[in-house]
């Protein structure tokens, strides 16, 4: 089987310590970025909207919108693709503990943010995006598999896909039973061939392999803290521009990435 | 598009256990709703109760699983033959040329739940509940992959109520790009706390047995169901039932309420027609969201109205299963697929009282006839919308 090719567009990415994917690339530099402000900006959301909207979907919404800024692409002409390993622990937390006292005391408005496809609900709200979005999870593995789908989204229909992934940090008794040590949230736009926007050419093959290339401090603990940061190897491959790396997609699947930068 | 062949297809919802049933319950008129009797404070309300998951404990060498949605999972695969089915399918091809796509809502979140109601005296997870797998969306999909032993591909959608008719278009392209040979798709939703006191919330659970296009609808019946399907080339089942096309769109408009002029649905209906290469008076059957809220009801009417002539028969099913949710979307194909097989257009049960929006399309009683081609429509919270498209055998568009 011959390698799923796509292209790189615009890269978004933000997490205690980086507030963007130039942050990155300025650490593995060897540079000091400054970390971000405590809360993403989520600057494409109203700012009621913004306001009520929990963590996901903030963190969500921020790296969409950098990516599709960096790309240069309409954000209401992308397919969506939002993967998250657990979606919003804070409010599954909320829910399970009001549901264990007071049942018929549970918010109608956290009830419906309890969705999965909440974040890529609230992006297609605020952007006026019609197109075909979904909202996905593989576990720790969700980042792989979204990418993934998208990768099948991009090819099989030759559109631009945005793929978003991101995690809250791990929340009251269930946060201590599946981790989640911080948020991390990153996005990708997708192309199906290169163009003026392109930054960087894929080519992934599926193998058997389950495990991520390694990485070093502190990449690596911050991947440790959170499934979404799974994407690290691929994103700091972006940052340098050009290599391989090994990415899950399940227990027992791997994804193998070739990068090559396009100036 | 390549459309595919629908090699093997199960059910398992209110309306019983496999397809016989389901085709029995659907033939004889008979709703699978009873009083809610789910949980230890059941509100009061009718819910589409699947027997005997009580006693329906996994395998041994599953118990790390245990939960009732990966209960009701197992329950379903062990229907129709589908397990064998799947087995040739992975000698056939290969464990890992075969992909597995399921969609949930809530995935096994009731065992998130109990844990809650079982903290101990530090405020933790019971022992028997420290099981990180369950408590992960992706728990379904996890389960089934071990169960059917796959290593393909393995992607859980969830999307609220469109997440199983999502997987048949993810199975489709990876597929037709030649990543996998063959592709299990499916779905499976449970009664829980969490959607029978959050829809509760939303004011949108009837007190009586949901009446789908009913003009004195007044909510949803919740309910709960397994579904799956194998999905393979043509070649490979050349007398089986198509998938024909799909089509995927957003509304862009609000998180619990869907577009007022249907705009999604309708983006979504016309994208599965598209790419079927089908036009609207060639459909025979559609099978409908109908959740029998007001405001789905009253769009999804309207976009019947629009675009089909009464020569295509529609109707809602949930009337027969309730709304199960992500589950919808599989259960509801498989509706269809029945329709095709046996010629039998299910009938709008609850809808005693039309509501003058419907058009000539509605079939409120059972009608008896050719089935060529069928469509199933899944909305869900988030206004995320999925339309699919399914032929017989030979149908050329």
């Amino acid at each position: 089987m011959s390698a799923l090719r796509i292209h790189v567009e615009g890269v978004g990415l933000w997490s205690p310590q980086l507030g963007d994917f130039d942050a990155l690339r300025s650490l593995l530099d060897g540079g000091s970025p400054p970390p971000p402000p405590a809360r993403p900006a989520a600057a494409r959301m109203a700012p009621n909207e913004r306001r009520r909207a929990p963590e996901s979907v903030l963190l969500a919404v921020e790296v969409a919108g950098q990516a599709v800024a960096m790309s240069g692409r309409e954000a209401a002409s992308l397919a969506c693709v939002f993967a998250s390993s657990h979606g919003e622990q804070s409010i599954t937390d909320y829910m399970c503990a009001t549901l264990a006292h007071s049942p018929t005391e549970l918010s109608p408005t956290r009830f419906h943010n309890s969705v999965h496809n909440a974040p890529v609900g609230y992006w297609t709200i605020a952007v006026g995006c019609h197109e075909p979005s979904t909202a996905v999870c593989a576990h720790r593995a969700s980042f792989g598999a979204g990418l993934l789908e998208a990768a099948g989204q991009v090819l099989a229909e030759q559109r631009p896909v945005l793929l978003v992934c991101a995690d809250t940090a791990g929340s009251g008794p269930l946060g201590k039973v599946i981790g989640g040590e911080q948020p991390f949230a990153c996005a990708l736009v997708l192309a199906p061939a290169a163009g003026p926007a392109t930054r960087a050419r894929l080519d992934i093959q599926l193998n058997a392999g389950g495990e991520g290339t390694d990485l070093a401090p502190p990449l690596s603990g911050w991947r440790a803290g959170n499934a979404s940061a799974e994407a690290l190897p691929l994103l700091a491959m972006l940052a340098r521009g050009t290599g391989r790396c090994q990415l899950a997609a399940g227990p027992r699947l791997g994804l193998q990435i070739d990068t090559e930068a396009v100036a | 598009m390549m459309p595919l062949a629908v090699a093997a297809y199960t059910a398992t919802s209110a309306m019983g256990h496999g397809l016989a049933a389901q085709r029995e319950t659907l033939e004889s008129m008979r709703s699978g709703l009873r009083p809610n009797d789910f949980g230890s404070a059941p509100l009061p309300c009718w819910i589409g109760r699947v027997d005997g998951l009580e006693q329906a404990a996994l395998p041994a060498e599953h118990t790390r699983w245990e939960c009732r949605n990966n209960r009701l999972a197992w329950l379903g695969l062990n229907q129709d033959g589908f397990l064998a089915r799947v087995q040739q399918a992975r000698q056939r091809h290969g464990a890992n040329r075969i992909g597995l796509f399921v969609g949930t809502s809530t995935s096994s979140i009731g065992a998130t739940e109990e844990a809650y109601r079982r903290l101990d005296a530090d405020g933790n997870f019971p022992a028997d509940m420290q099981r990180p797998a369950i408590h992960a969306p992706h728990s379904l999909a996890a389960f089934v992959a071990a169960a059917l032993g796959l290593e393909g591909p393995c992607l859980t959608v969830s999307t609220a109520c469109s997440s199983s008719a999502k997987v048949f278009a993810s199975a489709q392209r990876m597929i037709a790009l030649g990543l996998i040979d063959a592709a299990v798709v499916g779905g499976v939703d449970t009664l829980c706390d969490s959607v029978l006191f959050g829809f509760n919330a939303l004011e949108l659970v009837s007190t009586q047995p949901c009446r789908p296009f009913d003009v004195a609808r007044d909510g949803i019946s919740i309910g709960e169901a397994a579904g799956f399907a194998l999905l393979q080339r043509v070649e490979a089942a050349p007398q089986a039932p198509r998938l024909l096309g799909y089509g995927e769109a957003s509304d862009a408009h609000h998180m619990s309420t869907p577009h007022p002029q249907g705009l999604g649905a309708g983006l979504a209906l016309h994208a599965a027609l598209a790419r079927a290469g089908l036009e609207a008076a060639q459909v025979d059957y559609l099978n409908l969201h109908g959740t029998a809220s007001q405001k789905n009801d009253e769009v999804e009417a309207a976009l019947v109205s629009r675009t089909f002539p009464a020569t295509t028969r529609a109707s809602s099913t949930k009337g027969f299963t309730g709304h199960t949710l992500g589950a919808s979307g599989i259960l509801e194909a498989t509706v269809a697929l029945q329709a095709i097989e046996h010629g039998l257009v299910p009938g709008n049960l609850g809808g005693d009282t039309p509501d003058p929006a419907c058009g000539p399309s509605f079939a409120w009683r059972n009608e008896h006839q050719p089935v060529r081609v069928a469509l199933s429509n899944s909305f869900g919270f988030g206004g995320n919308n999925a339309c699919l498209a399914f032929a017989a055998a030979g149908f050329a568009a």
